[in-house]
């Protein structure tokens, strides 16, 4: 087997042969790029290739000279790169997120980025890769991470404002991935009211829905020429960081909901002073994780960015080889 | 069982009253008997399962769990009930119907020792995370969800549109899963009747007197008695039965043996719960606290900190009610009725004879003993009515004490007030005159006005030097800082504190911008009032 075909820098993993970075958290000459969250997606990059909708948005963050040269990878498409095989295939985290399959030397190594195995409305699912070497995230790697369905979560959102029509419910939610799906889920659930967003959704919100994912009537939640809100009873959904934050007090009696993986765990939600907790997350659960290696039938497993050494050790208890793989600069959900 | 977790889950996260009990009368509204009725006696602790321990469910787990992932998974949860809850391997028939809260409570009712390992693991098989956890919580004991019983049974009053009074009067001749007593509040059955021996009566509560409210009140139609920093409780012993009761009507007669041994009469007193022997001496509030909120209370205990009931009034002789006799008539009662019980476990509160309010004030502000907190006012005419009628009963406290402090970390409140920086933490200098240090004291929450709350979330924001999560330490030294008046009731030792003592209700009374920060007070003050009140 290969092992030199990929192998991790601290600043990201590099494929010699082929000459390029995937998701390098430093600029590169060549980048090939999973998804467009920020610490994933930098700018600065010689080169980048990824799907039509992660170059979108990392045009619609850093703007059009984000990067040298963009190439767009479609699914399932094998583009030869210096004599290595590479090949897109969906995660199922945001709209455009991707697997990076990597071949050469008779080796297949599918560098997953992040990934989901649950429905999510606004993107297309994970598709497993079967592979000689899995590259494994690991966010929410314990096993006490068990993400309930989304809507069930979505349901009890409803609920509470029905139970407190008078109270402005704040959903605090990723801006890219979290956000849409929020949105996208309360329409399934029949929600056809407008729904407000903060100021730093907009664009991204705009993007999905020419993407094609309807998310309904959506309206600024605050406006520039007055403090006016939105009617009581409304939902409002802002980046985590607004939800305590000063921009929230506007609102009527605001009610702070948190959309995130991490709203399982009782502390966590005390510690951002979450009225009501949604788990909801763009990010494996435990059961996922491990079915997911199950599924691509690696013999070996390489874990990054979270809770390595759980995951490591059940491996270990399955007779399949890993090791955490140790690369700084990629964030956990939190922030 | 899904719909108690989910209402444990809410309520433990809304932090308005209001909000609470919302919750509380849609979960009655909505959850059928006997549910509710066993979610209500699980609220008011009324409900335990003495089979059930916390290192059982350890030892159920690690059959299941490899110990390596689960000692991961312990260390990141921190608290063991929700780990478990969380790592527990889903059930095999996961599309079975899940257990009821009244079928989890009979199940676990009926365990014994020996059996209770399987009739838990089957329950945790059969729910959801967020079931088991409450499950655990349940058969552990101790919710704690931040809701009283109280609050619960105001939330029963609320449904079912009647005073809270009526319910605490029945309480204690109520049993899960209290069908009738829904029946009532749903207006489909008669009133139940308390057939319980030493029901609790309802108390009379005082308003606060105003400054304004004396030139109203005539002197000479008003017995006044000293107001004891204790607790209120009301003994009740009937047929045999004896109860000794909060003033909320929790039954707390298993932490005071010593006391429910003297009530050998046939009677209901409300009186002031203190340390000491009435006879020689009075215990301090800290004295008392050694003997609150115990579950069991030693050989030690009681002879170090005997309690006895310093009387106020009698609410019924034998089988007569005489709370509708007048105050004077009831006092007379009371005082003849005293002098044939133990010296050393009961006595009388004392009246104070004054002619004038100037006069009454001027014993209010030097009063006899150090653990008088204010005065009484009692018309002499009134009846003994239930809850805080305005009029016939006013309590006139002390003055409170405050101290000049320096504010050191400001953390995020909750609910409406998450956006602000709205619990203080405050301290005093402490150290060598020249190179002093402050030293926290307290935290305080309220006492402000909303203006001056968005002044000091802004001094905090523009002066904050650390942050630690929700919690910002802020500018404080010499030079800089923000004073902070400072009024409380009363000091005591704390080992629990760094400065070794503990302000009891502590809460802002002013913001000092005019006041440079070195002029704040030094410990010594506060070691000067805690010497002073033994």
């Amino acid at each position: 087997m290969n092992q030199q075909l990929l192998r991790s820098r601290p600043d990201g993993l590099c494929c010699p042969e082929g000459g390029f970075f995937i998701d390098p958290v430093r600029p590169v000459e060549r980048a090939l790029i999973t998804h467009g969250h920020s610490d994933h997606a930098r700018a600065g990059h010689g080169s980048v290739l990824a799907t039509r909708e992660t170059l979108d948005i990392m045009e619609l963050r850093y703007g059009p000279g984000f990067t040298g040269s963009t190439q767009e990878a479609r699914f399932g498409e094998t583009i030869n790169i210096n004599g290595v095989e590479v090949t897109f295939h969906p995660a199922g985290h945001v709209l455009g997120s991707a697997q990076v399959c990597v071949e050469g030397g008779g080796t297949r190594i599918v560098a997953s980025g992040d990934y989901k195995r649950s429905r999510d409305p606004t993107c297309a699912p994970f598709e497993p890769i079967s592979c000689d070497i899995f590259i494994t995230e690991a966010t929410f790697a314990l096993p006490v991470f068990t993400h309930p369905e989304a809507s069930h979560e979505i349901g009890q959102l409803l609920k509470s404002v029905r139970q407190f029509p008078e109270r402005t419910h704040i959903v605090g939610a990723y801006t890219l991935g979290k956000a849409q799906r929020v949105i996208a889920l309360l329409r399934e659930a029949g929600h056809n009211e407008p729904i407000y967003i903060h100021g730093a959704l907009a664009k991204l919100c705009d993007y999905y829905e020419s993407a094609g994912v309807p998310l309904g009537i959506l309206e600024p939640a605050t406006m520039e020429e007055r403090g006016a809100a939105p009617p009581v009873g409304s939902i409002v959904v802002a980046p985590p960081a607004a939800i305590d934050d000063r921009w929230s007090r506007r609102f009527a009696d605001p009610l702070a909901c948190f959309a995130s993986g991490w709203m399982r765990i009782r502390q966590r939600v005390r510690q951002r002073g979450v009225e009501l907790p949604l788990i909801i997350s763009d990010h494996a659960d435990w059961e996922e994780l491990t079915q997911t290696i199950r599924e691509t039938g690696a013999g070996e497993v390489w874990v990054t960015h979270g809770r390595e050494e759980a995951l490591v050790r059940w491996c270990e208890l399955n007779g399949i080889a890993a090791r955490p793989l140790h690369i700084a600069g990629y964030e956990d959900e939190t922030e | 069982m899904e719909r108690f977790a989910e209402l444990l889950d809410r309520l433990v996260l809304t932090p308005s009253r209001n909000g609470k009990l919302r919750l509380l009368t849609d979960y009655f509204a909505t959850v059928p008997d006997p549910d509710r009725g066993f979610g209500l006696a699980a609220l008011t602790g009324g409900i335990g399962f003495p089979a059930v321990k916390p290192a059982m469910l350890r030892a159920l787990v690690m059959e299941r769990v490899d110990p390596v992932l689960f000692g991961y998974s312990y260390d990141y949860v921190g608290d063991l009930a929700e780990t478990v809850s969380l790592i527990w391997p889903a059930g095999e028939n996961e599309d079975a119907e899940a257990p009821a809260l009244s079928e989890v409570v009979e199940r676990l009712a009926q365990a014994s020792r020996s059996d209770a390992p399987a009739v838990v693991a089957r329950l945790l098989d059969q729910l959801s995370p967020s079931g088991r956890f409450a499950a655990i919580k349940l058969a552990t004991g101790g919710l704690r969800v931040g809701v009283s019983a109280r609050l619960t049974k105001q939330a029963l009053a609320d449904f079912g549109q009647v005073d809270v009074q009526e319910i605490e009067e029945l309480w204690h001749g109520l049993w899960p899963p209290y069908t009738e007593l829904f029946a009532w509040l749903e207006k489909r059955g008669p009133k139940p009747e308390n057939a319980a021996k030493a029901p609790f009566r309802p108390v009379m509560l005082a308003h606060a007197a105003e400054e304004t409210d004396f030139a109203n009140l005539k002197p000479d139609e008003y017995a006044a008695e000293w107001k004891w920093d204790g607790i209120r409780v009301q003994a009740v012993s009937e047929g045999g039965v004896r109860k000794l009761y909060s003033r909320t009507g929790d039954d707390i007669s298993g932490a005071f043996p010593d006391l429910a041994e003297a009530m050998d009469f046939d009677a209901a007193l409300d009186g002031e719960l203190l340390v000491g022997d009435p006879r020689e001496r009075t215990g301090t509030f800290s004295d008392l606290q050694q003997r609150l909120n115990r579950k069991t209370v030693s050989q030690k205990m009681l002879r170090d900190y005997p309690v006895f009931m310093r009387c106020y009034d009698i609410l019924a002789v034998g089988a007569e009610d005489t709370r509708p006799l007048p105050y004077t008539e009831r006092r007379e009662l009371l005082k003849d009725f005293l002098s044939t019980l133990a010296p050393d476990r009961f006595d009388l509160s004392p009246t104070i004879d004054f002619g004038t309010w100037k006069e009454l004030d001027g014993k209010r502000c030097n009063p006899p003993h150090p653990i008088i907190e204010g005065v009484m006012l009692k018309r002499k005419d009134s009846p003994y009515l239930p809850g805080r009628p305005k009029g016939p009963w006013f309590k006139w406290k002390r003055d409170p004490f405050t101290v000049d402090a320096v504010l050191m970390y400001a953390q995020r409140g909750h609910g409406k007030r998450s956006s602000f920086y709205s619990d203080y933490t405050f301290g005093v200098w402490a150290g060598p005159e020249e190179e002093p240090a402050l030293v926290p004291v307290g935290k305080a929450y309220f006492g402000f006005t909303d203006e001056e709350l968005k002044q000091i979330d802004k001094y905090v924001r523009d002066n904050t030097v650390e942050r630690f999560g929700p919690v910002r330490a802020v500018r404080a030294d010499r030079n800089h800082g923000l004073v902070l008046e400072v009024a409380f009731e009363g000091l005591a030792r704390s080992t629990r504190h760094k400065s070794g003592i503990a302000m009891r209700f502590p809460r802002i009374s002013r913001l000092r911008w005019d006041k440079p920060a070195h002029e704040a007070d030094r410990i010594e003050t506060l070691e000067a009032l805690i010497a002073s009140s033994k």
